[in-house]
């Protein structure tokens, strides 16, 4: 038992249940459940955009330990459905913390459980596969609660992407030499950030902007952002992605990986439960390196689903399964991991660089 | 990239004699290194001065020398065995060295005998501290302002220009020895003159105070493609001005946020190239200053260490061994993670627990000596605990000290002035009295004010100091209270003995009631991926949870 917590209660959908102590706000809470394997970025990982529809488990036991910053934002929000930890530090301490993660969930409604074995239910979803669960400081009756987790609409086939794109344009950055339209599937600030960094100017645009808008910024290049869920459940961006392949440089990330791998005439299917972690070893096929990546991504395209006319550039070694392709003879590359990192190494960074050439070469070219 | 064939016999140099710094941490690694190599059908020849070593064991090497580790005898089993190769990064500093004269010498040229894992500029670069200054500089970071000084006038002179407080650490030497803290001129001259006597090479340097910065280490390991991956951070409580050996320590690091602990990471990968250790592992130690992040750069083991050891238990990665095969060709994708099997050795271990180290004294040994903490080693041994919460990893490695505590419990009273003076300077039994100065009122402010301890470990100390009282206070609650506090407590990492001598009871009465309520301990896997996959060696701790693994 704490002092003065009140209980809450986890709540999964084969009828598993966690009983832990309530932080954050109160309430009921519902999404797929997934676990994250990185031991810090706790602030990235909640503004993520691509966790919309997912309750996400920590299993580091220790979370709040630095409290919350006005910095290391990746949206301007949390998009978790709920947040489980395995103790709440009640104190922060970070020269740069600006409030508690307490406070910050709080204040955007977040519901938090705190206090239940993380590692049970981390094995139980990666023998089980991920599932719906329910967090509720109000509900105390399992079967209901149950009921309640079967019947959320979890990430299949859901478009999750028009809950966190934006609703109009809006630029980055305004200077630059070059122009990149970004496709906001949810994206996360860091992409913005690295692009930008190659004096580049950045336009962001609606999930839902079709070709023809964008064509009429007269881009340089155009990125395919990370987002939440079912990449089949975004028939439209693929079209887009279809009608904008060839014309000018593209890179794709995460869903946008998954978006081009369909508009490539590739297959997706749903991992068992997914990569969401920090530390996944992924090799660069045509140099033989390695690097650490970030993973956030339940859904995969399938390497044997893919046409002659793409390379497999990036595998992961820990499964074998697909993060990276590259057209043969078109402007386009894609990878299914997070080059801008945030949280997580920096190993993959060098793919912004390969982007930027990608347009300058094409430049030079026309 | 394959192992290497043409390399047949390997020379292995071991740590010698257990002396302060220097302990049996060397000797697990050494006798992995000897393990994974043989594996690999090479034939190893050992030389190490002390037989009782899990590594002089007969079935550990090919031949075995017992013999003084100097470059005269190590030159003489060259001489005699011709191996292809020396392997020097395995046995502590002592086999850094040996290997770093003999190679200067020109020794190893003459019989032919490649040096792995590290060649001897990159062993220059790495210890002599004007080399890896100029290094660490070139790549953009920042290091301590400091100057060399080879003789006491120079020493002086610097000394004036930085200011005090001063570090003095003099250049090669075992676990700092010879260095020390100078507040003031007086503590200078005694320590400078130390210092240049116990130096190889008759320097020291003389470094700009980060004292009572926050102290961090990264475990890096490279391999020859230039794969290079972070096995563990580990974060120390005791801030800077005690040398890590003798600091209480915890991994991973905990109040960092992922911007500043990547931040250290680049760094720490642009080191250890910059540095040049081809394969491996290595050490790296930062400075953090409290007040604004500002990281600075404190210094660099191009070898196995003693933290290497501590991180291989901590995460479950074997460091030593996957160092040994990575100085023989192998790169960190053809390796295999033993843990998982399944998944390669090119990862970065992530853990789901909290891992504390603290160290073990002996001040009764050695009457005479001076029982503060500085610089230079002063601890004989440690004790590393795993928990779910820091609070409970604290405990349990209180009472793995074999000191006669069961956890953190009071130590005898003292006046407010000795108090302050026992938070102040650092001491075997400061944690412990941290916990008296809360149990006594006082702040967590004003003890990190004193301590210089980061807030947060303090904080969860007094949760340990406030879970005391609810133990004390719990005969009031009624049984569903006291059996949820008992079970709180045990997740705090209370012994049953602590919980009995709060409620004044016998330790089998808490044993009983434990039972009865079924509050008992399970078993969790170290694994090396926070359960993502699934694990296969038999390697547990204890920790009171729900689900049972073992």
């Amino acid at each position: 038992m704490k002092e003065n917590n009140k209980k809450a209660l986890l709540v999964l959908e084969d009828g598993k249940f966690f009983e832990g102590y309530s932080f954050g706000a109160e309430g009921e809470t519902s999404g797929e459940v997934v676990f994250n394997t990185s031991m810090m970025g706790y602030q990235e990982i909640l503004t993520d955009p691509s966790y919309k529809g997912q309750i996400v488990t920590m299993t580091y036991p220790l979370i709040g330990n630095y409290g919350v910053n006005n910095e290391d934002f990746e949206s301007p929000k949390p998009w978790v459905e709920g947040f489980i930890v395995r103790e709440y530090s009640k104190v922060h301490s970070n020269w740069r913390a600006k409030k508690s993660l307490d406070e910050f969930l709080k204040k955007h409604e977040i519901i938090g459980i705190e206090g239940i074995d993380t590692r049970a239910l981390t094995r139980h979803i990666r023998v089980q596969g991920a599932m719906k669960g329910v967090i509720s400081t109000t509900d105390k009756d399992i079967d209901n609660l149950v009921k309640k987790a079967k019947s959320c609409p979890g990430v299949i086939g859901q478009d999750l992407v028009k809950d966190v794109s934006c609703k109009k344009n809006w630029s980055w950055k305004k200077e630059g030499t070059y122009k990149v339209v970004v496709i906001d599937c949810g994206v996360k600030y860091s992409i913005l950030r690295e692009i930008a960094r190659f004096n580049c100017k950045v336009e962001v645009v609606p999930a839902r902007t079709e070709a023809e808008e964008i064509m009429k910024f007269q881009p340089d290049g155009v990125i395919f952002s990370n987002g939440p869920g079912d990449p089949s459940a975004i028939p439209y961006v693929v079209e887009t992605a279809k009608k904008l392949i060839g014309k000018l440089p593209i890179f794709g990330i995460c869903l946008g990986h998954q978006v081009l791998g369909q508009a490539l005439g590739g297959k997706t299917y749903k991992l068992k439960f997914g990569h969401h972690g920090g530390n996944h070893p992924v090799k660069d096929l045509r140099t033989g390196k390695i690097a650490i990546t970030v993973q956030n991504h339940g859904f995969c395209v399938d390497i044997d689903s893919l046409p002659e006319e793409v390379e497999i550039t990036h595998i992961n070694l820990y499964d074998n399964t697909l993060e990276g392709i590259r057209h043969k003879e078109l402007p386009l590359f894609s990878v299914q991991f997070h080059p801008e990192a945030s949280p997580g190494p920096h190993d993959a960074t060098y793919l912004f660089q390969q982007f930027f050439e990608l347009i300058t070469k094409e430049n030079q070219h026309a | 990239m394959p192992k290497r064939e043409d390399i047949k016999k390997i020379l292995i140099i071991g740590s010698g004699p257990i002396v302060i710094s220097q302990a049996c941490e060397f000797d697990y690694s050494g006798t992995q290194a000897c393990k994974a190599l043989r594996e690999e059908g090479y034939e190893v020849i050992l030389i190490n001065s002390n037989p009782a070593t899990i590594m002089t064991d007969p079935e550990m090497s090919d031949r075995t020398y017992i013999e003084p580790i100097t470059p005269e005898v190590v030159e003489l089993i060259i001489k005699k065995e011709r191996p292809d190769a020396l392997l020097p990064t395995l046995g502590g500093q002592t086999g850094l060295n040996v290997g770093a004269i003999l190679a200067k010498k020109g020794i190893l040229k003459r019989y032919g005998v490649e040096m792995i894992g590290a060649d001897y500029k990159t062993i220059s670069k790495a210890e002599d501290r004007k080399l890896f200054r100029g290094c660490v500089q070139k790549i953009g970071l920042r290091v301590p302002r400091s100057s060399l000084a080879y003789n006491m006038q120079e020493a002086r002179r610097v000394a004036k220009k930085i200011g005090f407080p001063v570090i003095i650490r003099p250049s090669f030497t075992l676990g700092g020895t010879g260095g020390g803290v100078a507040y003031n001129i007086d503590e200078f001259e005694e320590i400078a003159a130390r210092g240049i006597e116990s130096s190889m090479i008759s320097e020291i340097l003389i470094e700009e105070s980060v004292i009572g910065w926050k102290e961090y280490e990264l475990e890096v390991m490279r391999d020859k493609k230039d794969n290079v991956v972070i096995i563990c951070s580990i974060e120390n409580i005791d801030p800077m001005g005690i040398h890590t050996g003798d600091s209480i320590t915890c991994a991973p690091a905990q109040t960092l946020t992922d911007k500043e602990y990547q931040n250290m990471r680049d760094a720490a990968i642009k080191i250890i190239r910059e540095i040049g250790v081809e394969t491996g592992g290595s050490n790296i130690q930062f400075a953090i200053n409290p007040e604004n992040g500002e990281m600075v750069v404190i210094e660099m083991n191009p070898r196995v260490s003693r933290s290497s050891a501590l991180a291989s238990k901590a995460t479950g990665f074997p460091i030593a061994k996957i160092a040994a095969k990575l100085a023989v060709g192998y790169t960190l994708d053809e390796l295999p993670n033993d843990i998982t099997r399944e998944t390669p050795a090119c990862f970065e271990p992530t853990i789901d627990y909290c891992v504390v180290k603290i160290p073990r004294f002996t001040f009764e040994k050695f009457p005479g000596t001076d029982p503060t903490l500085t610089t230079s080693m002063k601890s004989v041994g440690e004790a590393m605990a795993i928990g779910r919460t820091f609070k409970e990893a604290l405990q349990k490695g209180l009472r793995s000290l074999e000191i006669g505590i069961d956890g953190l419990v009071d130590p005898p009273y003292i006046p407010q002035e000795q108090l302050i003076q026992k938070l102040t300077v650092p001491n075997a039994d400061r944690i412990l009295y941290i916990g008296h100065a809360l149990r006594r009122g006082m702040s967590v402010e004003k003890i990190n004010e004193l301590t210089k301890i980061d807030p947060w470990f303090l904080y969860n100390i007094k949760e340990i100091v406030e879970m005391e009282k609810r133990i004390e206070n719990s005969d009031k609650a009624g049984e569903k209270e006291f059996v949820d506090i008992l079970r709180e407590a045990k997740r705090y990492g209370f012994s049953d003995s602590q919980i009995a001598k709060i409620l004044g009871k016998d330790e089998t009465y808490v044993r009983g009631i434990r039972r009865k309520k079924r509050i008992k301990p399970v078993y969790k896997l170290v694994d090396t991926c926070a359960a993502e996959f699934e694990a296969y060696t038999p390697y547990f701790y204890s920790t009171y949870e729900t689900e049972r693994e073992g």
